[in-house]
């Protein structure tokens, strides 16, 4: 356990030591950027949609008493996505979709000999094919959360109007009351370590993937289900330092 | 010239090369041959360090490669060109781009510079046609030559050639050989081949290092094997129906 944990940290050392020119990086960069974030781009709309719309209905199905009012459902979905929705449980989606990527590409490249290929010609093969993608998902989970927790307010919005629960003017009045501009700011900094902590976590565990296609696939599930963990203690501590 | 010492390595308390040393020359095919599971591939990987020898030295031209840091082992890593089994070709990248890598890594030449190496290594290999298409759109056999391209684009002193002829039909192998023995003799490199491959033995063995069970038990050339009396050596040579028909 502490061995692996070691492991993983030498790992992370690793990926700063003996880089390559900064025009080599920013090519990658911009690749992993196309692939974490403008390929996630569907995949995060369409279940911060239903997240949205979902939690309005459910929100107005059991606040039954009459003393409260009705923009309230609004003011808790606003909460709801901005809180925790469009970090949290954008990012375990993510994880399963970067961090499998991830995690199966490097897995790949070293049981097909291409990681070797690499340390032959005396290039660090961990900082260049793994620094790349820590950047990426570190600028790029930030930017989808974002986007995740706007269009889950809309979702809301869609779902509590066309059904008659809330109006939309009850509903704009919900996400404005009692705003506090500081929960914009927790899904940037939770997403932006939850992308670190996917990316490097499905790293090392496709990095040092031993064996042949069946390993891939293991390691790809283990990266997904270890990411997971990950972001929940992750998620915990920073609930406790950010709130 | 790349010279071994005394190298060792075990796997979960189980002795993979016990005690191995040779040399390879300049300008000469020297092949290590053996049964599966003797060590030849871990033995390739101790001299690129790719795999840590728990003894021993490597030796580059009188350089020690081993055990120094590796800032001070790129220069001779620079001199190396690696075919792996598999030909290791990116799959994101055209074969053009592949054998393009090591000079965008590894070189300040002009974009010019590069596209003529490229095309004359392409060239070099017959695959001057094939630069636009990806690796999965080729051929094992033309995975190999474009393996070879990308290992002798930066002019190499080294050659390593891991089982350079592994799941390809006959006339592809022997193309195969023919080109690493023209490279060789071509550029002057030393080249090191892994194989268990009779028909490259017997073609271009120059310098012929059996291994039997993690240790070198034998040295010689492609007609002397062919005389010899070590049996574990005679049983990995005419366990091939048409030699033993040769012998008689």
């Amino acid at each position: 356990m502490f061995g692996k944990f070691g492991k993983f940290l030498l790992f992370l050392y690793e990926l700063f030591t003996r880089r390559e020119s900064l025009k080599v990086y920013w090519k990658r960069f911009i690749d992993e950027c196309m692939m974490i974030g403008i390929d996630s781009l569907l995949i995060v709309c369409i279940v911060a949609f239903f997240i949205g719309a979902v939690t309005c209905v459910q929100i107005n199905a059991n606040l039954v008493s009459p003393i409260i009012p009705t923009y309230i459902v609004s003011n808790i979905v606003r909460d709801m996505m901005l809180l925790e929705l469009s970090s949290t449980f954008m990012c375990v989606i993510l994880a399963g979709k970067v961090g499998s990527n991830i995690a199966s590409e490097l897995g790949t490249m070293r049981i097909t000999e291409q990681v070797e290929a690499l340390e032959v010609m005396g290039i660090n093969a961990a900082s260049y094919l793994v620094l790349p993608k820590v950047l990426a998902a570190f600028i790029m989970f930030p930017i989808l959360a974002v986007l995740s927790g706007f269009i889950g307010i809309v979702g809301g919005y869609i779902a509590g109007t066309a059904t008659g629960i809330i109006t939309p003017e009850q509903y704009i009045y919900g996400i404005r009351f009692s705003f506090i501009p500081f929960n914009m700011v927790i899904p940037i900094i939770k997403s932006a370590v939850f992308g670190i902590l996917i990316a490097t976590i499905s790293a090392y565990k496709g990095f040092y993937t031993r064996g042949g296609a069946l390993e891939v696939g293991k390691v790809s599930t283990t990266a997904v289900t270890n990411s997971c963990i990950a972001i929940l203690i992750a998620d915990y501590l920073l609930a406790e330092l950010l709130t | 010239m790349i010279e071994i010492k005394n190298i060792s390595k075990s796997f979960n308390g189980r002795k993979v090369l016990d005690d191995v040393s040779g040399v390879f020359r300049d300008g000469e095919t020297s092949l290590v041959i053996g049964a599966s599971g003797t060590g030849k591939s871990v033995l390739l990987k101790c001299m690129l360090d790719l795999v840590t020898p728990e003894t021993g030295q490597v030796l580059y031209d009188g350089r020690e490669f081993l055990y120094k840091k590796e800032k001070e082992r790129i220069d001779v890593r620079r001199e190396m060109g690696v075919l792996f089994q598999g030909g290791a070709l990116f799959d994101s990248q055209t074969v053009f781009q592949n054998v393009k890598f090591p000079l965008d890594m590894l070189t300040k030449q002009s974009e010019g510079e590069k596209r003529d190496r490229v095309e004359f290594c392409l060239k070099r290999v017959g695959l001057e046609e094939a630069g636009g298409r990806m690796p999965s759109e080729i051929s094992g056999g033309m995975k190999k030559r474009v393996g070879i391209a990308r290992a002798i684009v930066l002019n190499p002193k080294y050659l390593f050639c891991d089982e350079p002829n592994s799941g390809l039909d006959p006339l592809t192998s022997i193309r195969i050989d023919e080109l690493i023995q023209e490279i060789t003799e071509e550029y002057g490199t030393t080249t090191v081949v892994i194989t268990h491959d009779m028909n490259s033995v017997l073609s271009i063995g120059q310098n012929i290092k059996f291994l039997y069970e993690g240790k070198k038990i034998w040295e010689g050339d492609s007609k002397s094997i062919l005389e010899t009396e070590l049996q574990e050596l005679d049983e990995f040579v005419f366990s091939n129906h048409a030699l033993k028909k040769l012998r008689g």
